[in-house]
This record gives structure tokens, C-alpha cells and sequence, in this order.
């Protein structure tokens, strides 16, 4: 449970309050040689990717894992992985700066030192959803967990039925990954809708909560696997409508997020229910969770 | 007339009428179309028609003054639009706008009123279904007060 050594190798701004970091195993030789290249509007920082020996690495992720990131001197959070599951080299992970630890995250430089464990937890059911569609519910920084399934369906696409991604934001400022979205709505065979929750006039894109997107999705329900990711409120309303509209419960997937410390299920942080989220979780199917969901004090 | 009752037929807003209903509805319907940007109906306006939308996105607006137009909600292709036809006084709440261009079927508010007037079963078949539409609408706009993705959350 020794924290990896890693160094950041890029930092790039999402949104206002949100931010990219690429992470490679540290060297032995350091950071000499590893001199920050600054891109744009201080918008993206990076150094090049070095090729000489790590002193460690974590294991391959699966999408819907996540990391514990440490800054030394500060502390740990558990931060989900939403890089591609393909480039085993790169550690990326798309932070909200909300709290001491995510603050201090951003505040990073190329070649700053981050410690890193992982990675933990249940992964989106993506075998089980080969020969199904697949709807994927992002809202907010929801995308984030969710972008490793994105990568591995589109690099295995035709293993899937019909995909289509759901993703709602507040305004059209805080939408993520922007170009990637792009990129991926010029698939002839995946499907993004957009929504946000406020817009003004200038916005010709849908407005409404994400949930009003899931009737507009072209997606068979009984031969449908979904995975949802965004707040708590959200996926539960998102989770019933997929319901109503006859996905079966037992085919719906929701990430969820809790007071995660150890990473193991040692410390009990994460207690919820009869389960821990850091490892029971953080991906459950949404029929073990639906009562839990409306149980208060949980 | 009739070449809109197999259109009005399929539409699951209109599932399970019986097919004297669906008659009586059809006399009310004719197609419609608005270019993009061009205003469907507006706030104030007396609200006479209700509409299902075939083809395109509308923008329900609310005019603030000093920051513009502000989209409450937007409105899709097979969606309902407009149920200020069914309530007194009978004016538009919002401002509707084609984003882009848009087809649909307008269903004459006056005309409809006046059957379900004299037909109390289609009334009751027409204020059921928009009921439904009412609740699932304030559902989603109290999720969108929630402000979900604040920083709170």
C-alpha cells in the first residue's frame, strides 16, 4: 500500500474548476532533462514523455477503477481513471478542484512528484455488454470514469449493439472533453447527445436535465446495458427512467462515490450498507444498490 | 385531413384513443413548418394550438431583459409542445423558437376545446395525457433546481 512515484507529464484545463492531469512513472535519472513546456494560455502544460527506467508502476486499469492520488504533505483522494485502458504508460486523471487535496492537485507543475495506488475497485461490466447496446449516462464530471468505457468500446466497436452517450452539464461551459466529443459524434455508429441544465440564447444545443435525454436515445431496452456516472441524484433518476422505459434493473450500472480513505475496505470510511465503495464498488449494478439509494442516513 | 391520421395514430401520445377520438382530433390537425429562428409562438400571445413536433428542435425561451433570451427547455422530434391552449385565459407563458427548421402538426386549440366541450370522454382522454406530460416536465425542472453539478455535489 506504498504510494507509486509519479511525475506529472501534462496539465490541461477542462473547464473553470476542472483539469486533466497525464502522470508517468518517475525515473530513476529524475527530472533533468524534463523541461515544462507551457501550450496556449497557460491552458496545457507538458513535458516530453521519458524513456528511461521507472523506479514503479501500477497495474493496468480497467474502466470504472480508480486511483488513490497523494500529494505529499497534504493528502490522498481517490480520484477515478479516464485515460484509455489501451496505453498502459500514462496514468490520466480528470479532476474537480473542490477540497484541499484537489486544489493542491492542480496547483501541480510538469515534473511534480504525486503519489499513486491503485488501481481499485469493480470495473464497467463491458463483457458482459458485448452483443447488447449500450447507453452510457454521463452528468458532469461523471464523463470522466466513464471515458475509458468510451475508449474500449470505440476500439472494440464492432463486439456492440447500438452506443449512445448521454451527457448533461450544467452550462455549455462546463462540458468536458469538448474535442473528444467531437471526434466522437463523427462515428457513423456512436450516438452523443448533449444537454444542459441553464443556457442562454446563444446555445442551440438542448437544454433540460439528462434525463429527458433517454427517450431521444435510439437504443433496444431489453437488449440494453447502461452504465451511469455523475451525482447521486442524478443516476437514481437517470436509473428509473431506463427503467420505465423498460430496461431491466439488473442490466443498469451506476458508479458511486463515498468517503474512500484506505482503498481496501479496511477502514470503513466508505461503509455503505453492507458493502464498501472503495471495494465492493465503485461500480455496482443498480438492482444491489436501488433500496439503499433512498435510505437517508446511508 | 386524412393523410394525418396514420401520422397521429402512431404517436404514443395519442396511443389507445379510440378511433371515434382520434377522428374528432384529426379534423383539428393540419402541418406545419418554421425556418429556423422564426418564433412558433410568444409569451403573451393567445394560445390557441398545440403542437406535435415531427421533425427539428424548439427552444422555449423567457425574454430577461438586460441578459437576452434564456432557454428553460428544449423540445424534440415526436415531443408535445404547448399546453397553454388547454387552460384560461389562454396565452402563451414563453416564447417558442424554431432552433432549427421544424415540422410538426398543429392541433387547433379552439377546435379541440370546443369538441372536448361537447365530448367529455375526449376531454378527459386529452387532459389525461397532458397531465402526464405536466408531471414528467416539473419532474425534470425540479432536477434542473437542484442545480446537480454545483459545487455541493
Amino acid at each position: 500500500m506504498v504510494p507509486h512515484p509519479y511525475r506529472v507529464r501534462r496539465r490541461r484545463r477542462e473547464t473553470h474548476d476542472t483539469f486533466t492531469l497525464e502522470l508517468q512513472p518517475a525515473s530513476r535519472e529524475g527530472t533533468a532533462q524534463e523541461k515544462p513546456i507551457m501550450r496556449g494560455e497557460s491552458a496545457e502544460w507538458d513535458i516530453p514523455a521519458t524513456a528511461s527506467q521507472p523506479l514503479s508502476t501500477i497495474p493496468a486499469f480497467l474502466p470504472g477503477q480508480f486511483n488513490m492520488l497523494y500529494v505529499f504533505g497534504v493528502g490522498e483522494v481517490p480520484i477515478s481513471i479516464s485515460g484509455d485502458p489501451a496505453d498502459p504508460t500514462t496514468v490520466v486523471h480528470t479532476i474537480r478542484a473542490v477540497g484541499t487535496v484537489t486544489t493542491a492537485l492542480r496547483q501541480l507543475r510538469p515534473g511534480d512528484m504525486v503519489g499513486v495506488r491503485g488501481p481499485f475497485g469493480s470495473h464497467w461490466p463491458l463483457s458482459d455488454a458485448e452483443g447488447n447496446d449500450v447507453v452510457l449516462i454521463a452528468g458532469g464530471i461523471g464523463l470522466a470514469p466513464l471515458r475509458p468505457a468510451v475508449y474500449r468500446i470505440l476500439a472494440e466497436r464492432v463486439k456492440y449493439g447500438r452506443v449512445v452517450l448521454l451527457y448533461g452539464t450544467r452550462t455549455p461551459a462546463d462540458i468536458l472533453y469538448r474535442r473528444e466529443l467531437a471526434r466522437w459524434r463523427g462515428h457513423f455508429d456512436f450516438d452523443v447527445l448533449i444537454t444542459v441544465d441553464h443556457a442562454l440564447g446563444n446555445w442551440r444545443g438542448n437544454v433540460g436535465v439528462v434525463t429527458t435525454l433517454i427517450a431521444r436515445a435510439p437504443f433496444d431496452p431489453l437488449n440494453t446495458v447502461a452504465m451511469i456516472c455523475g451525482p447521486e441524484v442524478m443516476m437514481r433518476f437517470a436509473a428509473r427512467e431506463l427503467v420505465r422505459r423498460g430496461v431491466p434493473a439488473e442490466r443498469i450500472f451506476i458508479s458511486m462515490e463515498r468517503n474512500m480513505k484506505c482503498a481496501i475496505g479496511f477502514c470503513g470510511h466508505c461503509q455503505f450498507g453492507p458493502t464498501f465503495v472503495c471495494k465492493d464498488g465503485p461500480v455496482f449494478p443498480y438492482r444491489s444498490v436501488k433500496d439503499l439509494l433512498t435510505i437517508r442516513e446511508l | 385531413m386524412e393523410t394525418l391520421k396514420p401520422l397521429l395514430a402512431e404517436h404514443p401520445f395519442f396511443e389507445g384513443l379510440e378511433p371515434r377520438h382520434l377522428d374528432l382530433i384529426v379534423g383539428c390537425a393540419t402541418n406545419v413548418r418554421f425556418d429556423a429562428g422564426t418564433f412558433i409562438f410568444r409569451e403573451g400571445e393567445e394560445a390557441n394550438a398545440f403542437y406535435i413536433i415531427r421533425h427539428g428542435q424548439v427552444a422555449l425561451e423567457i425574454f430577461v431583459p438586460q441578459r437576452g433570451p434564456i432557454t428553460i427547455e428544449t423540445i424534440g422530434q415526436g415531443e408535445v409542445l404547448g399546453w397553454s391552449w388547454l387552460f384560461p385565459p389562454y396565452h402563451w407563458h414563453f416564447d417558442a423558437r424554431a432552433v432549427t427548421l421544424t415540422r410538426a402538426i398543429a392541433l387547433d386549440g379552439k377546435c379541440l376545446r370546443t369538441k372536448c366541450e361537447e365530448d367529455h370522454d375526449l376531454g378527459y382522454q386529452l387532459v389525461k395525457r397532458f397531465a402526464h406530460i405536466i408531471m414528467q416536465r416539473l419532474q425534470a425542472t425540479r432536477l434542473q433546481l437542484l442545480d446537480v453539478y454545483g459545487v455541493h455535489s
